[in-house]
């Protein structure tokens, strides 16, 4: 058998797997990042408050309403999509035409003021929720207990992912966006309504975030800064991924997940950090990341 | 972004009574509340303390003696750097005479130095740091609700001594998370038990899922927690979620507040035992106190043992003042405290220690089953009371440079 720095193969097994369940998150925020920043060139800095959005729109619904996790996954993710088109239609909207700041400046002042409502809401020390019954436990697999609940975020949140790449790269109304996001006029002029496009994308790019949000309230505390301290992280996904990189931002999210998960195993202290040690040497050999094209 | 001074939303004053025979520099005894108002420890210390202070001023029936006593607020956000700033501004400008509160260690040691150099007073609720009656012990601070020592002590005695003789440590990555595990493996060992490994988590962490299973395949009796907050929140629900307490494992949790208990919901958290000050449901002045505090809370929160240790500093402090007449040399308002017993509605009977350490009892508690909680509060249930004697550490043991050896 053979053992590395002390530790087992199963050990090593283990972590791998759980590396590919953060990833699973980290591909999910990024790649709504990456369709936002991709049509509508906006650096989306509300992803994290929004996410955050989604788990408290599913405790509130269970909390007062008594609205499951199942429904929560449909209805959340809905409820963020209208919070999203109201923030595009009455703000983003006026910056297109500007740098690439005033976008990043807007959406961070956003941030701010949800996860500030609802921490002067709901206080800071988070809400608890529940494992969905049909989840709760788990499987022994010889090297791990995988608890069901994550088994099913990995699968959910691989589906998403490519679904949401094949929407885009496949199909007609992919080609739509992408066109509108190359040369807007010529779209507008073959009669599309472009405005309303990126209106729907950007809703579409934030229930992905929510959708995220709900998945992660049975296993994290559900806490207005939930979000904040993931953002940071998710964004470095996508910078390594290059910017606006549909495939990019999964693969790289999942990747670097298992990355950092045998970071946890080598060397803890480090393992929030090297995330970003990747960064700096991807933006040094290939500032575009690793599937982004060259500006 | 953040509000800096809460001043006039917390601000109380209270008249102006008759006798002119005391020496309040500036004419009025101000007490300034310095906590996190709006980040992770908010819950637990934040307006609340503020609060706290105002009951206790209130029922001191500070006015009728003819004390005008003011308090104010502020929020240091958990930065040394801030903190220092509102702090020297109280006291330089705004005649602040008392420092309360102050959770986050490294906010408080950066708050001692300042008032043991301005001759001011500091009483500690919110922070954890033994040092601080320790190496950094100051004659102008008194460490009131709890420590790292203390909360060692109590659950990691109490565990050891039930059969959770091997430890496997989850520690947060800085200053307090390695002090708590130090203080705690020493106890550990003392009583018998063995370390068999640990893990540093970076702070603050969101996935402890492989730090998890790290301790699971240690085969520990006992996962310690040596982290706070929403760290120790994460750590417990994903415990459960890989099955840790199922699978025959433990978790102790040594640093848990009420707040903590709260968010993780009872479903996930029963069976957990740790060690606090005070909790609300022990008797009915504490019962009484609660509603009074949370019907006067923005969020009806129930107060955590920081706020209760608040109430309890500032009775003891106004009484010194009281026998001392003069708020205006600190050293001497803290001599005084020193040398009278302590003893409030909420703590009942105790001591200051020469260090500057309040001694009281202390208490191991268990979260109850959801089947066992009658209210959204009803959250905890005695276990074993630590008596004073031995709940903190030995004076000679601190190494203060105050105490004469």
């Amino acid at each position: 058998m053979f053992e590395l720095l002390g530790v087992s193969p199963q050990a090593l097994f283990g972590q791998l797997l759980l590396g590919l369940i953060n990833g699973a998150f980290y591909a999910m925020l990024s790649l709504g990042l990456a369709v936002i920043f991709g049509m509508l060139n906006v650096v989306n800095f509300a992803h994290g408050a929004l996410y955050m959005t989604g788990a408290f729109v599913a405790w509130l619904l269970l909390e007062f309403l008594g609205v499951g996790y199942w429904p929560a996954l449909l209805i959340a993710p809905l409820a963020v999509a209208v919070l999203g088109i109201a923030i595009e239609r009455t703000m983003l909207r006026w910056l297109y035409k500007l740098d690439h700041l005033y976008g990043l400046l807007l959406t961070f002042g956003l941030a701010l003021i949800v996860e500030g409502l609802f921490r002067n809401e709901y206080g800071s020390s988070g809400q608890p929720y529940q494992i969905p019954e049909t989840l709760q436990g788990g499987q022994n697999l010889g090297f791990m207990f995988l608890p069901n609940y994550r088994a099913w975020v990995v699968v959910a949140s691989l589906a998403i992912c490519l679904g949401t790449w094949y929407t885009i790269e496949r199909t007609k109304l992919g080609a739509y966006l992408r066109a509108a996001t190359e040369n807007p006029a010529l779209v507008q002029a073959f009669g599309i309504n472009v405005p309303r496009l990126l209106t729907f994308t950007y809703a579409g790019g934030v229930a992905l975030a929510a959708l995220a949000g709900v998945m992660a309230a049975p296993m994290v505390n559900v806490s207005p800064q939930m979000g904040s301290s993931l953002i940071i992280i998710v964004f470095a996904v996508v910078v390594i991924g290059g910017m606006g990189s549909i495939l990019g931002s999964i693969v790289t999210g999942f990747g670097l997940g298992v990355i950092e998960g045998l970071t946890k195993v080598f060397f803890p202290e480090a393992s929030n950090t090297v995330i970003f040690v990747i960064m700096a040497i991807v933006l040094l050999i290939k500032p575009a990341g690793l599937f982004g094209r060259a500006a | 972004m953040k509000t800096k001074l809460m001043a006039a939303a917390a601000a109380v004053a209270l008249s102006i009574g008759g006798a002119q025979a005391q020496q309040w520099s500036d004419g009025t005894i101000k007490i300034g509340v310095m906590n996190d108002m709006s980040g992770l420890y908010a819950d637990l210390t934040g307006i609340g303390s503020v609060i706290a202070a105002r009951l206790a001023v209130e029922d001191f029936k500070a006015a009728q003696k003819g004390m005008k006593v003011e308090i104010v607020g502020a929020d240091h956000q958990n930065k040394p750097d801030v903190g220092s700033g509102i702090v020297r501004k109280w006291i330089d400008e705004d005649k602040v005479d008392v420092i309360v509160d102050v959770p986050t260690s490294s906010v408080a040691l950066a708050v001692n130095e300042i008032v043991r150099e301005k001759n001011k007073v500091f009483l500690i609720s919110g922070a954890a740091a033994s040092d601080l009656t320790g190496a950094k012990c100051s004659p102008n601070t008194v460490h009131w609700t709890y420590d790292t020592w203390a909360l060692a002590n109590g659950t990691g005695k109490a565990i050891v001594k039930t059969g959770g003789d091997t430890w496997f440590f989850l520690t947060a990555d800085y200053a307090f998370g390695h002090a708590l595990e130090r203080d705690t493996a020493a106890v550990v060992e003392k009583n018998g038990g063995k370390v068999v490994g640990k893990v540093r988590h970076p702070f603050p962490g969101q996935d402890f899922s492989s730090f998890l299973l790290q301790a699971q395949n240690s085969k520990a009796k006992i996962i310690g927690l040596a982290n706070a907050g929403g760290d120790t929140i994460n750590s417990i629900k994903q415990a459960a979620e890989f099955g840790i307490v199922k699978g025959g494992q433990n978790l102790a949790g040594l640093l848990v507040f009420i707040s903590d208990v709260k968010a993780i919901g009872l479903q996930t958290a029963q069976g957990l035992i740790f060690t606090e000050a005070w909790y609300w449901d022990t008797n009915d002045v504490n019962r009484k106190f609660a509603e009074r505090f949370s019907a006067a809370h923005p969020k009806k929160v129930y107060p955590s043992m920081i706020h209760a240790g608040v109430y309890s500093a500032v009775t003891h402090y106004l009484k010194a003042l009281e026998q001392t007449k003069s708020d205006a040399d600190g050293k001497a308002v803290v001599a005084k405290m020193k040398s009278m017993p302590t003893d409030d509605p909420l703590f009942g009977k105790g001591t200051i220690r020469e260090d500057g350490r309040k001694i009281h009892d202390m208490y191991l508690f268990e979260v109850k089953k959801p089947a066992e909680s009658k209210g959204p509060w009803d959250l905890y249930k005695l276990r074993a009371t630590i008596p004073a004697a031995e709940a903190f550490r030995p004076l000679a043991e601190g190494g203060c440079p105050l105490v004469k050896k």
